[in-house]
């Protein structure tokens, strides 16, 4: 399986046509770009799914179309699309895709057979996915976490179809990541090129490795349960199932646990939420270090940080069920485990400050997008301590608390980080530059508009407002501020949702139009920037693979006329040049 | 020296040392194994998650033990015999990893494929295994310990069917006449394969068979029991 000699026949001897090319490609480049763009338009109906219900939580019957079933079916879709089919998507199948074989050094994935199937399974669950709208029942309204017993029994909207669909495509979505991430895990262990040892690594390939292995030992637990679930909808068998009556009927099921399922889904969800935020911590530290021209502060602390978060985040699940009731010891375990996890992550956000800190920072669009994230994360971070806590989760469990708090954790800043990474990498992956002044307005009205829909949530919480509920309007505990609270939040969220349209037409037409970028714009010292064309061609470096000589980070390097020294070259030039320039002081 | 002037030296640099040898069979040969052992991870979560699934459910009131006394898996010969055809496959793929090691073509292929019959044999043997339990009136819904009988067997047999399709690509490329070296990493490929599907046989045979009070124990052990 010489992989790498096979593509570079390939690209010398075989002109490929259309169809190889951009459509069955096996080209890691063209894998990610198919990955990101299903993953954006997957996003987008998620997106439109989230205006349609802050319309109904804003302005209540407002939409005429709008019933209870519509709106938990909604909730659902736009959970499991967010989370999921685009962040987990985004981040692995599009960046990591794209990034680790440019950053390590390598030809292309090692199994570019199974990195081309693993799209083509990832659009086939998007597919299943979409196609339940369509279904008779629509899509499931269970709720994200698709809780049995009321995931698969009568009454809740999409039980007929809706769930079965949402199961496959979960069950194939978990194929497609698993594919993805044998090659992502195998490229980073065993094709880097010449001296790039894994401490030369950049730490954007770190957080993707380690979120790479969390997904490959996390994902299997959502697709135990949802095959267990598959059986107790269509063969009756009771693995969650537990004696009931729906309907007035004795069901066939009998016995099963529906605690059973909780374990298992969160045994997933909570590496989830490390699946999507380990990128995200890797890229912001490249993004800030250089945009602000300074090596990451404490770049092997980081390396350690991302490897504890990951090993943590497998021992911290549980405290997504406190409420679900469960040994005091075991809550005692949980909220421990969890507040130790805190200790890794805070040693990050230190870093990115220290890292800024006496840097020659750049307000570049992707640096402000970065340096976002650092507050947006801080605050999501902070109200996770206090969830993580038993006697604090228990009360504001069902509240817009912890609404706000993932979407601040693992909405926002992750998304935060996604715009900043496009926006950096784009003259890489485009050869065009993307229009610094949309970038700049876009950023504004993202950061400061989320800020103004969920940094109310918090209050909302705290005043006992509660979550999932379809229509608030006539309960006495819920007061009129609340509701005028609503409804500014609503207009905040169309407003953010309605800016998204600069960033998507800032996104098509700089491809085709934007000003065309040199090979390193940003003047990085990483691998990716350093390729022999741009946009790197099939192959990505030519005849020779690259030699790294050093790691990522070597920004203002004293005695060195550019403020930066390429991880291409050797200690000797460098050496050499500082004598130059001593000479000529 | 300006960056240019650096990149040109490193390119040199690039040349010179070459990346030739870095595309070497050996390499490949290396990375394919990587690839199988990572998915071997994560086939081996997926089934510890089983079992701990396993054990939480059986401690439930309404679990009816396969294994039990006047149940069907309480003298289960016919799983051991599958067993057996599991062992052999595996015993022979082991030979003919050998063989190919030491370039003895014919014989590497004589014994890789006898694995694959003795495979083909063991999936069989589940079938008719489930036959029998399906004749005795233990359905996949009834109860759910016939459930996970079936799914993780079944489970299971997926697992090696998936091998088998990469046997039966093997099998292609020696009829073509593929070089010795490159069979040898084919064969080397699926007999770490097939050896990790023996163990992971062994241990569900030990969790599908064993009496209700190792379940019980067992449970206790991880604080599971209710």
């Amino acid at each position: 399986m010489a992989y790498a000699e096979d593509a570079e026949q390939e690209e010398l001897h075989h002109p490929q046509s259309y169809w190889t090319k951009y459509i069955w490609s096996q080209d890691h480049k063209v894998i990610a770009i198919q990955y990101s763009l299903t993953a954006i338009f997957a996003g987008l109906i998620a997106l439109v799914l989230s205006g349609l219900m802050r319309m109904q939580i804003g302005f209540p019957g407002s939409l005429e179309f709008m019933d209870a079933n519509m709106y938990y079916q909604a909730m659902t879709m736009h959970g499991m699309i967010m989370v999921i089919y685009l962040l987990t998507a985004l981040f692995l199948g599009g960046f990591g895709n794209y990034l680790i074989p440019l950053m390590v050094g390598a030809r292309d994935m090692v199994f570019p057979f199974v990195n081309m199937l693993s799209y083509w399974f990832y659009l086939l669950s998007v597919i299943i996915l979409v196609a339940s709208f369509f279904v008779p029942g629509g899509p499931t309204g269970a709720g994200w976490t698709l809780y049995p017993p009321q995931a698969i029994t009568a009454g809740t909207p999409g039980s007929e179809w809706g769930i079965i669909l949402m199961l496959v495509s979960l069950i194939v979505f978990i194929i497609a990541a698993t594919m993805g991430g044998l090659n992502y895990v195998t490229t980073v262990l065993q094709a880097r090129t010449y001296g790039m040892s894994l401490f030369r690594m950049p730490l954007t390939v770190w957080g993707i490795f380690m979120a790479t292995v969390l997904a490959l030992l996390a994902f299997p637990a959502l697709f135990v349960s949802g095959i267990m679930m598959l059986l107790d909808r269509t063969i009756g068998t009771s693995f969650f199932m537990p004696e009931m009556i729906s309907m007035g009927q004795q069901t066939d099921h009998d016995g099963g646990s529906p605690i059973l399922f909780q374990h298992l889904f969160w045994f997933f969800g909570h590496p989830e939420v490390y699946i999507v935020a380990l990128p995200a911590f890797g890229m912001v530290s490249d993004l800030i270090s250089v945009h602000s021209r300074k090596k990451v502060f404490g770049y092997k602390m980081m390396v350690w940080a991302i490897i504890a978060i990951g090993v943590l985040s497998f021992i911290v699940w549980a405290h997504h069920m406190y409420v679900s009731g469960m040994n005091p010891y075991f809550g005692f375990f949980f909220a421990t485990t969890t507040l130790i996890i805190a200790v890794p992550t805070a040693i990050k956000v230190y870093n990115w400050v220290l890292t800024l800190w006496q840097g020659d920072i750049h307000l570049t669009v992707p640096l402000l997008f970065a340096v976002a994230f650092i507050f947006t994360f801080l605050a999501g971070g902070m109200t996770g301590l206090f969830l993580g806590n038993v006697i604090v989760d228990v009360p504001l469990s069902d509240t817009y608390f912890v609404v706000a708090h993932f979407h601040m954790v693992m909405g926002v800043a992750p998304i935060l980080v996604v715009f900043g990474a496009i926006y950096h990498w784009f003259p890489k992956i485009t050869g065009r530059m993307m229009n610094d002044t949309i970038g700049k307005i876009h950023f504004w009205f993202t950061f400061l508009g989320t800020y103004a829909i969920y940094f109310p949530m918090h209050y909302l919480g705290i005043l006992g407002m509660p979550r999932r509920y379809y229509d608030s309007s006539d309960y006495e505990f819920i007061p009129q501020s609340a509701h005028d609270l609503n409804a500014f939040i609503t207009i905040a969220a169309l407003v953010v949702a309605t800016s998204q349209i600069l960033f998507l037409y800032n996104m098509f037409h700089s491809t085709f139009w934007g000003r065309k970028a040199d090979a390193n714009p940003w003047r990085a010292a990483s691998l990716e920037w350093l390729t022999p064309d741009t946009p790197p061609a099939h192959g990505n470096w030519g005849e020779k693979l690259p030699v790294v000589h050093r790691w990522p980070y070597d920004y203002s390097v004293p005695g060195v006329k550019e403020d930066f020294v390429a991880q291409t070259v050797s200690e000797d030039v460098v050496t050499a040049e500082q004598n130059a320039n001593a000479v000529k002081v | 020296m300006s960056t240019t002037e650096l990149l040109r030296a490193a390119e040199f640099d690039a040349v010179n040392r070459g990346a030739g040898e870095w595309q070497s069979s050996e390499d490949a040969a290396r990375r394919a194994r990587t690839g199988l052992r990572v998915l071997m991870a994560v086939i081996s979560s997926l089934f510890f998650l089983f079992f701990v699934a396993f054990l939480i459910r059986s401690q439930l009131s309404d679990w009816e033990h396969l294994s039990g006394p006047w149940k069907p898996l309480e003298n289960p010969w016919q799983l051991w015999i599958n067993t057996g055809l599991l062992v052999l496959a595996s015993g022979s793929l082991q030979l003919a990893r050998v063989a190919a090691r030491h370039q003895r073509l014919q014989r590497a292929i004589e014994f890789f494929l006898l694995a694959g019959i003795f495979s083909t044999a063991f999936l069989a043997g589940q079938v008719w295994v489930w036959q029998q339990l399906v004749g005795l009136g233990y359905y996949l819904a009834s109860n759910p310990a016939n459930s996970f009988f079936y799914l993780l067997t079944g489970l299971h047999g997926i697992h090696l069917l998936a091998g088998l399709i990469a046997w039966i690509r093997t099998v292609f490329k020696a009829w073509r006449g593929a070089p010795v070296e490159q069979l040898a990493v084919s064969i080397d490929l699926c007999a770490m394969y097939w050896h990790y599907l023996l163990a992971l046989w062994l241990l569900l045979l030990g969790l599908l068979t064993s009496s209700p009070e190792t379940y019980q124990f067992l449970a206790r052990l991880c604080g599971l029991d209710v």
